[in-house]
Parts: C-alpha cells; sequence; structure tokens
C-alpha cells in the first residue's frame, strides 16, 4: 500500500514538474515564437528537405522521384567532381594563407610596430573595405581591374610600365584570379581578432624583451607567435568552415569558367540545381559538402569547447576586453 | 661604447624598422585604394588616366537617375522603383530583425524553460549549415508557400538566416545588464513586457543599433538569395540591376558602371564616414578611455 502512494505521489510530482516546465514555456513563448516560427520554416525544414530531395531526381517541376543513392553514385563518378574538387582544395587552402597571413601580417604591422592609434584606424578601415562593399561592386571593382583590353588597371600599368601587351587576366588565370579576389575579403576579421589578441598581451613581456636585447624579429617570434596560437588556429577552422561554402564572389567574377577551370564544390551545386534545374542531383552535391562542414565543425568543437566559439577572438585569454568582444562578433 | 651610443643605435635601427612597414603597408593598402578612387573619379569622367585621375569631367555616367539606359533595342528599368526596392528589402529586413531578436534574445538571457539549451545549440549547428544547400531547399520551402519571385519572400528568408547570430549578440547584450534593475522594474508594478520595453530595451541602445547597422547593410548589399528568388524586373533590387547592368556594359562603358556601383555604395559610405567620425570622438574625447 505505502508503496502504491508512492507512486501515485511521484507520478504526481512529476505531472506537476512537466506542467510546471509546460507553463514556463508558455510563458517564454510570446518572447520566442516569431524566432522559432522562422528558425524551423526557414532553416530546420530546409535542412530536412535538402536531405530528402538528395534522394530524388528532382527538377524544375518539383516532384518528388525517389531514385535512392543514385545521386550520390552520379556524383563519384562525375567526371567534373575530380577538377571540382582540386579546385576547392587549391581555393580553400590559398585563399585561407592569404586571410591568415596577411592578417596576420597586417595586425603585427598596426597594433605592434605602429602604436598609434589613429593610423592604425585608417588601415584597419582601409581594409576593411572590401568586406564591407556589396558583393557586385566589389566583382565589378575586380573585372574593371582585370578588363582584358588596354583600358584595364592592370594592362595599363603593366603596359606602361614595362611595355607588356595587354592580356585576358580572368580567362588565362582564373583561380588566381578568384583566390585573390577572396583572400583580400578574409584579411580584414583575422586582423582584427589578431590586434585584439596582441593588445592584450601584457605590456611587461615586451619590457622585460627589450630589456634582454630582445630584436623585433625575437619578440615577434618568441612573445607575440606563442600568444596568437590560439586565435591562428581558431581563423584558420573557422575561415575554412567558411571558405568550403562560399561562392558568391566567385559567381560574380568568373562563374566557374573558363569551362570548370575555377567551378569549387558549392558553386557546382548551385550551377546544377539553379543553371540545369537538377534540384535533387545539387541537394546530393551539397549534401556531401554538408557533412565534410559538419565533421570540421566536430573537429573545431572538440578543439575549441562550446564557450570559446560563443566568444569568437577572445579564446586565447580572457584579458580582451567587452569592447573587443563586440567589435569581432560584429563582423 | 658609451650606454647612449647603444640607444642611439636602437632608436635607429627601430625608426628605420618603423619607416620599412610604413612603407610595406601604404604599398599592400595602395590596389584597394586605387580601387575605390577609380570607382569615384571613373563615374564623373569621360576618361580616366592611370586608372584614378579624372579627365574632362562629365555627368553623363549618371544618366541612369534621369533617363533610361538603353543599349541596341534593350531597355533597362528605371533606377528609382528599384532602388525604393532595395530600402525596402533592406528596411524590412532591418525592423524584423531587431525585433525578433530582441525578443527571443530576451527569453534566452533572462528566463527559465524547458529546452532553453537545447535551442541556443541547436542555432548555433544550424548557423554553420552551408548556406548553398539551404538556398535549393529555400527554393522549394517559398515556391511552396507561394513567396517565391516577392521581396517579401527574401526577406523573411534572409531575417532567419541572420537570426542566430543576432540573437547571441543580443542575449550578450542582456546577460550584461544586472538583475537588480529589472527587479526593480517589477517592483514598480510592470508585467515582464513593460519591463523588457521600458527599462531593459533602453539600456542596450548601443546595442541595438549596432545590430540594426549591420542588419541593414547586410540587406543592402544582399546579392545571391534576390539573384535566385527573384525573376520580375519590377521586383529586381539594385544588386541584382548591376550585376544585369555589367552583363551588358562591361566592355563598353566603366563610367556608367562606376558610376552605378557608387549610386548602389551610397548607405556603406555613410556608414564609413560616420562610424570614423564617432571612433575618432571615441578616441579623443573619452577621458574615461
Amino acid at each position: 500500500m505505502p508503496e502504491l502512494e508512492a507512486e501515485i505521489c511521484e507520478n504526481v510530482r512529476a505531472k506537476k514538474a512537466s506542467m510546471e516546465g509546460l507553463h514556463k514555456f508558455l510563458k517564454a513563448l510570446p518572447f520566442l515564437g516569431p524566432f522559432l516560427f522562422l528558425i524551423i520554416l526557414f532553416y530546420l525544414v530546409p535542412v530536412t528537405l535538402t536531405f530528402i530531395m538528395s534522394l530524388t531526381s528532382m527538377d524544375y517541376t518539383l516532384e518528388w522521384n525517389f531514385v535512392g543513392l543514385e545521386n550520390f553514385m552520379r556524383f563519384f563518378q562525375d567526371s567534373s567532381v575530380k577538377i571540382v574538387i582540386f579546385n576547392t582544395v587549391k581555393y580553400v587552402v590559398f585563399t585561407l594563407i592569404i586571410n591568415v597571413g596577411f592578417g596576420f601580417l597586417l595586425a603585427i604591422a598596426t597594433s605592434y610596430f605602429i602604436r598609434n592609434e589613429n593610423i592604425m584606424l585608417l588601415f584597419q578601415t582601409i581594409w576593411m573595405l572590401p568586406r564591407m562593399t556589396p558583393p557586385v561592386v566589389y566583382a565589378l571593382l575586380w573585372l574593371w581591374f582585370l578588363d582584358p583590353t588596354e583600358a584595364g588597371m592592370l594592362n595599363s600599368l603593366l603596359g606602361k610600365l614595362f611595355g607588356l601587351p595587354a592580356q585576358n587576366w580572368i580567362l588565362n588565370h582564373p583561380m588566381k584570379v578568384v583566390i585573390i579576389a577572396n583572400g583580400l575579403i578574409g584579411v580584414s576579421l583575422a586582423m582584427v581578432v589578431f590586434s585584439a589578441s596582441i593588445k592584450s598581451i601584457p605590456p611587461d613581456y615586451f619590457r622585460a624583451a627589450s630589456v634582454d636585447g630582445a630584436s623585433d624579429w625575437d619578440i615577434i617570434r618568441y612573445v607575440i607567435i606563442p600568444f596568437l596560437k590560439w586565435p591562428i588556429m581558431f581563423m584558420t577552422i573557422w575561415q575554412t568552415l567558411s571558405l568550403i561554402t562560399s561562392y558568391e564572389y566567385i559567381l560574380l567574377i568568373t562563374d566557374g569558367g573558363p569551362l570548370n577551370k575555377s567551378e569549387v564544390w558549392s558553386l557546382f551545386s548551385y550551377h546544377k540545381a539553379f543553371s540545369n534545374y537538377e534540384f535533387g542531383y545539387g541537394a546530393a552535391i551539397s549534401m556531401v559538402l554538408v557533412i565534410l562542414a559538419v565533421i570540421i565543425a566536430i573537429i573545431m568543437l572538440k578543439v575549441f569547447g562550446y564557450d570559446a566559439i560563443m566568444r569568437r577572438g577572445n579564446i586565447d585569454s580572457t584579458r580582451g576586453d567587452a569592447d573587443d568582444k563586440r567589435k569581432n562578433v560584429a563582423f | 661604447m658609451t650606454v647612449r651610443e647603444v640607444m642611439q643605435m636602437i632608436n635607429a635601427k627601430t625608426s628605420l624598422s618603423r619607416i620599412a612597414i610604413y612603407l610595406l603597408l601604404i604599398i599592400l593598402s595602395l590596389p584597394i585604394v586605387f580601387g575605390y578612387l577609380w570607382l569615384f573619379s571613373g563615374s564623373i569622367s569621360e576618361e580616366v588616366e592611370f586608372g584614378i585621375v579624372p579627365k574632362s569631367i562629365t555627368l553623363k555616367n549618371w544618366r541612369f537617375l534621369w533617363s533610361e539606359i538603353t543599349i541596341g533595342t534593350k531597355v533597362f528599368e528605371n533606377i528609382w522603383p528599384i532602388t525604393l526596392n532595395s530600402i525596402l528589402l533592406a528596411g524590412s529586413i532591418t525592423l524584423l530583425e531587431v525585433l525578433i531578436s530582441l525578443l527571443a534574445g530576451y527569453a534566452l538571457s533572462r528566463m527559465n524553460f524547458p529546452g532553453k539549451d537545447f535551442i541556443l545549440k541547436t542555432t548555433i549547428i544550424l548557423h554553420a549549415f552551408p548556406g548553398v544547400a539551404l538556398l535549393i531547399a529555400l527554393y522549394y520551402v517559398l515556391n511552396y508557400i507561394g513567396m517565391i519571385d516577392k521581396i517579401t519572400g527574401v526577406v523573411l528568408v534572409k531575417v532567419a538566416l541572420e537570426l542566430p547570430m543576432a540573437t547571441w549578440m543580443i542575449k550578450g547584450f542582456f546577460d550584461e545588464i544586472p538583475w537588480e534593475i529589472e527587479w526593480a522594474a517589477y517592483m514598480d508594478g510592470c508585467s515582464r513586457l513593460q519591463a523588457w520595453y521600458k527599462v531593459i530595451l533602453p539600456q542596450i541602445k548601443p546595442g541595438i543599433a549596432a545590430v540594426a547597422i549591420f542588419a541593414f547593410l547586410a540587406g543592402w548589399s544582399e546579392f545571391i538569395y534576390s539573384y535566385t528568388f527573384l525573376f520580375s524586373s519590377e521586383n529586381y533590387t539594385l544588386a541584382v540591376f548591376l550585376k544585369n547592368l555589367i552583363g551588358d556594359f562591361r566592355f563598353l562603358d566603366y563610367g556608367l558602371l562606376a558610376a552605378a556601383g557608387l549610386f548602389y555604395m551610397i548607405p556603406v559610405i555613410a556608414f564609413f564616414l560616420i562610424s570614423q567620425k564617432s571612433l575618432v570622438t571615441i578616441k579623443f574625447g573619452g577621458i574615461k578611455g
């Protein structure tokens, strides 16, 4: 008898707790409603749909014809996939080098060598320009700069300085163009993050190093780089994640051409879906990419931990102040 | 060697490396500055020398503001309705994004309810989901709810995609407000919504402004969703219009393209001027640092 009573009591308590939870959730609902509605409709549903679509041969009629894993088989046999994957790897690796390398160089130049706040601000603003410029205008700048005729900036410059003949840069070096154009965009993010980290190094370290007779090079090598180890690693993984899925600027500048010479993975998926209207195949191509992205994201979570990622840029130490935190999140 | 000589040597060495660094910085930054200078001088001249020096000033390149642009028999859309579309798009995105992220950020920062942790983690994981994969399915969803080829559809999609980041930022701002302020509001008889609106929101005005500015600029620059989801020319935004213009005038009339590009960049330029000024005044005027 007492056991039964205890059980009933337990049940009632559990019910009460769940009722209370429900009650709390309902209280929060007026605040959360619109957020949840949009996230579910335009995030959760599409994510699920992409997965299901990848198992169909959906075309412009938008009908669900299930074909099993056929799309994936096709992907691994498609002759252009090899080029696309090769391009993607090249694109990600070299763009990353420009992003992180230039970002590092600029951060050291502005926050270590030039400690004048206003000059630092000026250079940071200049490098922020590509990122803040609407993609279409940024692409226009490149198209003009590399124009194949004598009117193009680069051609006229090389012609006047070295007497070189005009050439079609985008046609002859599509991958290099795409890499440099994209590389310049990510520089400002790396620069801001690294600058904040350099500024958070206690000045005593620099003083101690100077007293010991360290040169600028020694200070960079033995003081700054060890402090920037985590931010650099973080930037590398974060940018890898965004680069493997980026395609907007490539679409605008070369559109993957000539032929498939600058086609990258995500652009390949875009073209299949919106140029050929092979939605099913396009979804399958991006599903493979998703799996790759998830693996990288898991590595990132494992290496840096959930909390550190929430406070981007502030990974290494807790010294960076709240303002830096906001600045980093903003971009 | 005396101590003074050593000091002088060190100074000479460092100032030399300073100069080298300045030179390096200037050389590296020059191409970027050049590009934007061209955009300006190219838009107001018939011809440019060395890429940036204007020759024979003209307003002809700005003709799209008061007349139709034609090429062969093709007539381009008038720019003003398209500009209005862009303003509408960016404005609605800003309004919705700020409002929704303020509500959700408050709940996620200040309320306790089951599933809170789950929501927080899921949104971040979703945020990492590649845009291109979403794009294909979003086409289907928009088509299904009858919002394809509608600016409203692009607005909703863009807001949804930016919400996780905006909400996380806003949540961060709310986290920094002390509980006591909120308690005081309840003591004075406020309801939760009243406290949110009357007491908490005024505390984070600068944060709201930052989120709003970035939402507006993101909406204004938005290209891929407008390009993919809008087909009727009356729904075009400036990004799509400029992309089409580039397609037709690329080798013919860079002056026109520069002017149109500059026109499209006005809000971005305004942002730079304003934020630069406020940043500098903070630097000079802020006694407390």
